[in-house]
């Protein structure tokens, strides 16, 4: 038990390294440079050199390869290979994983000028938390009783009604899902002439009218807006009246957002329950004439919500990422939208930083749920 | 009496006649109509995508400039879009660009995916541990900004390659944003059944045939090649075709939001993308030109879902009681 857990630990960094090499290097080849971008066409070469001094990109990009002979003539000397050292991380690699743990990673250079992209990450993250959590939370409360309802009562009309169900949410292309529900919930009342009420439009519309920072204080805590209508803000009088009139408008992107979360969940729990039903232990349970409740409780559910927890650990490191298309088409100021405008923009220290601050919660969520797996499963606690 | 004998004995022939294991899985899928409709749509895709040129009335970036906008009518069944192009011929000649991706992606997956699966779970060990780190160094990447990430990176290096090899019209014809669409979705896709066809391996490598295959002296790269992959091949057939969907849905996302194939390149992706634009200021008549081909993409996607699912139960009979 103590030597996966040892070895697990020891390979997160390493992951973690090369994960970081690879998105790095990727972005260091894409195509623009961006101090030509910062400076523009008319640049003196003089200029650019300067520049590119200044912010390290004449810098060796991830090893420098005179550091080995200077460690081989320190050595050599009988002192400390110090200075090569040195000279081994002042790479532009080791340069930006430095400014990264410090929450420097980089400016924006066309669609948000000089803005650092920490910054613009950060107050873009709690959106995409929020909404992906409550879409998350529902997608569970719907999906595990779906799914053990159609476990016990597999192949009835009702079994086969969720599975198809649940095959075509998960088919169904959210650029298939996205017009026409928006069709169907806002835009009605254009082609049949009807006024819909004035709730659909709200439901199906856009989140155009506010920005960012706005969002943030309407729902800056959503989930305190939705218990409580949140705490006031201090300078925005009628941010209250924002909200309530913005509230409909999440209806449809929440909705849309759970629909995966469902599929999966019932679709897994089951999977496992059928599994679980077919073992020898709920036999045996059901032979000493236990009470089915009692064995559907105590003996089944609990072995067949073990694949779950799984799932639930990675949705919960994938609740960093934003949906792309969900967010730019509602006009949510989250992660996925920011994703989508660098994508347009060419905007490669937000995607690097995306691509990284993604990849580190995916893989703490994985090395957590190996942490806590054994906790669950007795069975794992003996391997090795 | 003579009569049911008879028919009986009829019966008993025919059975005996479909023993061959392939009859035996046709003949259940095609008792599944779900899986017959997916088999049609995915025919019916294939054969478009093949007489694409005979088929479409007009060229796929043929403009007509006097016919733009234009709802459906006799000479545009479908309607034109905003350039004045024929939207059928274009979602004609879209189905041609995704069953090439797909077909070329799922080969790229294949190529990658199987061997390096085999020999993991094949030798075990530090072989095994090598690349199940690698898979799970590339599944630590969220999928679609990855993929953006490698389209961007390689997009120039073959633009410059194309060009240094007096390739120029290659270059700027835009065929070669199907190179890096393949290249990109290629390189994500392997790992998941590297890993697979590994756990396939493992599970079938123990058991008596392959050590009976062994011991009349059967070179190693035979045993695997001729006896493991054969028998861990149905669940690898499953996981293929409902991948295959999944692959025609990420290149609509990557042309969706401009990574993969360029606008006068047809894709169900960024036709929807161009469309959409306008779908906000003139509504009634380009909410057309949105839905058929995100319908489209859809119906693919189930119908190799449905199949996989038949697939699956028709290769596992025991599964489906």
């Amino acid at each position: 038990m103590v030597a996966i857990v040892v070895r697990r630990l020891l390979w997160l960094p390493v992951v973690l390294f090369f994960v970081s090499v690879i998105t790095f290097l990727l972005g260091f080849y894409a195509p623009g440079d961006p101090v030509q971008v910062l400076l523009g066409v008319h640049a003196t070469p003089d200029t650019i050199e300067r520049l590119r001094h200044e912010y390290g990109f004449d810098k060796p990009i991830f090893i420098d390869p005179d550091a080995f002979g200077l460690a081989a003539r320190e050595l050599s000397q009988g002192k400390l290979p110090l200075n090569a050292i040195q000279q081994f991380f002042d790479t532009q690699y080791f340069r930006y994983i430095a400014n990264a743990l410090h929450g420097n990673f980089g400016y924006s250079l066309v669609k948000y000028r000089d803005q650092p992209v920490g910054e613009l990450i950060a107050e873009r993250l709690p959106i995409t938390l929020q909404l992906n959590f409550i879409a998350l939370v529902i997608g569970v409360s719907l999906g595990l009783p779906l799914g053990i309802l159609t476990g016990l009562k597999r192949n009835t009309r009702f079994d086969f009604t969720v599975r198809t169900f649940t095959l075509v949410s998960i088919s169904i292309s959210l650029l298939a899902l996205l017009p026409i529900l928006t069709f169907i919930f806002s835009r009605r009342q254009d082609i049949f002439g009807i006024q819909a009420g004035p709730i659909l439009p709200m439901v199906g519309g856009r989140l155009s009218t506010i920005s960012g920072t706005d969002f943030n204080d309407c729902f800056g805590g959503l989930a305190p807006t939705l218990i409580g209508w949140g705490v006031q803000p201090e300078n925005i009088p009628d941010t209250r009246i924002i909200c309530l009139n913005q509230l409909p408008k999440l209806v449809l992107p929440i909705l849309i957002e759970s629909l995966g979360y469902i599929a999966i969940m019932t679709r897994q729990m089951r999977a496992s329950l059928i599994e679980v039903l077919g073992q020898d232990y709920v036999r045996t349970a059901r032979a000493k004439g236990l009470r089915e409740r009692s064995v559907l409780v105590r003996h089944a559910m609990r072995n067949a919500l073990l694949p779950i927890a799984t799932i639930l650990g990675l949705s919960l490191g994938g609740l960093v990422e934003g949906s792309f298309l969900v967010e730019s088409w509602f006009g949510i100021p989250g992660v996925g939208a920011l994703a989508v405008d660098a994508l347009y923009a060419r905007e490669y220290y937000i995607i690097v930083a995306l691509v990284l601050i993604i990849a580190v919660a995916y893989v703490v969520a994985l090395l957590a749920l190996d942490l806590i797996r054994p906790f669950l499963d007795p069975r794992l606690r003996q391997v090795e | 009496m003579t009569q049911t004998t008879l028919s009986e004995f009829q019966r008993a022939e025919d059975s005996s006649r479909m023993r061959s294991p392939w009859l035996q899985i046709v003949r259940r899928i095609v008792k599944n109509k779900f899986a017959l409709v997916g088999i049609l749509v995915i025919f019916l895709i294939v054969f478009v995508a093949l007489f694409a040129n005979v088929l479409a009335p007009y060229g796929y970036d043929a403009q007509n400039l006097d016919a733009k906008e234009q709802p459906p009518s006799s000479a545009h069944w479908l309607g034109t879009d905003a350039l004045g192009r024929d939207m059928l011929s274009r979602l004609i000649f879209g189905a041609r660009s995704a069953v090439f991706v797909v077909l070329l992606v799922t080969t790229v997956n294949l190529v990658l995916g199987v061997p390096l699966g085999a020999i993991a779970g094949y030798y075990g060990g530090w072989v095994d541990a090598l690349i199940m780190r690698i898979v799970e160094i590339l599944f630590a990447f969220p999928g679609l900004l990855f993929v953006f990430m490698i389209a961007a990176t390689v997009k120039p290096v073959i633009l410059g390659w194309a060009r240094a090899n007096g390739l120029a019209d290659l270059a700027r014809s835009g065929y070669l944003d199907y190179a890096v669409v393949i290249i990109a979705l290629g390189f994500v896709g392997w790992g998941g059944l590297a890993r697979f066809v590994r756990d396939q391996v493992m599970a079938v490598k123990v058991r008596d045939f392959v050590l009976g295959a062994f011991a009349v002296g059967v070179p190693t790269w035979k045993v695997i090649y001729r006896h493991i992959l054969p028998n861990a091949l149905a669940p690898i057939i499953v996981l293929l075709s409902a991948g295959m969907g999944f692959i025609a849905l990420s290149e609509g996302y990557l042309s969706y939001l401009g990574i993969g194939l360029q606008p006068p390149n047809p894709s169900w992706g960024n036709m929807m993308a161009e469309n959409a634009g306008r779908y906000w200021r003139t509504f009634p008549q380009s909410i057309w030109l949105v839905w058929v081909p995100a319908l489209i993409l859809t119906s693919i996607v189930l119908a190799f879902a449905f199949l996989g699912d038949a697939l699956n139960e028709a290769l596992n009979p025991e599964i489906s009681d």
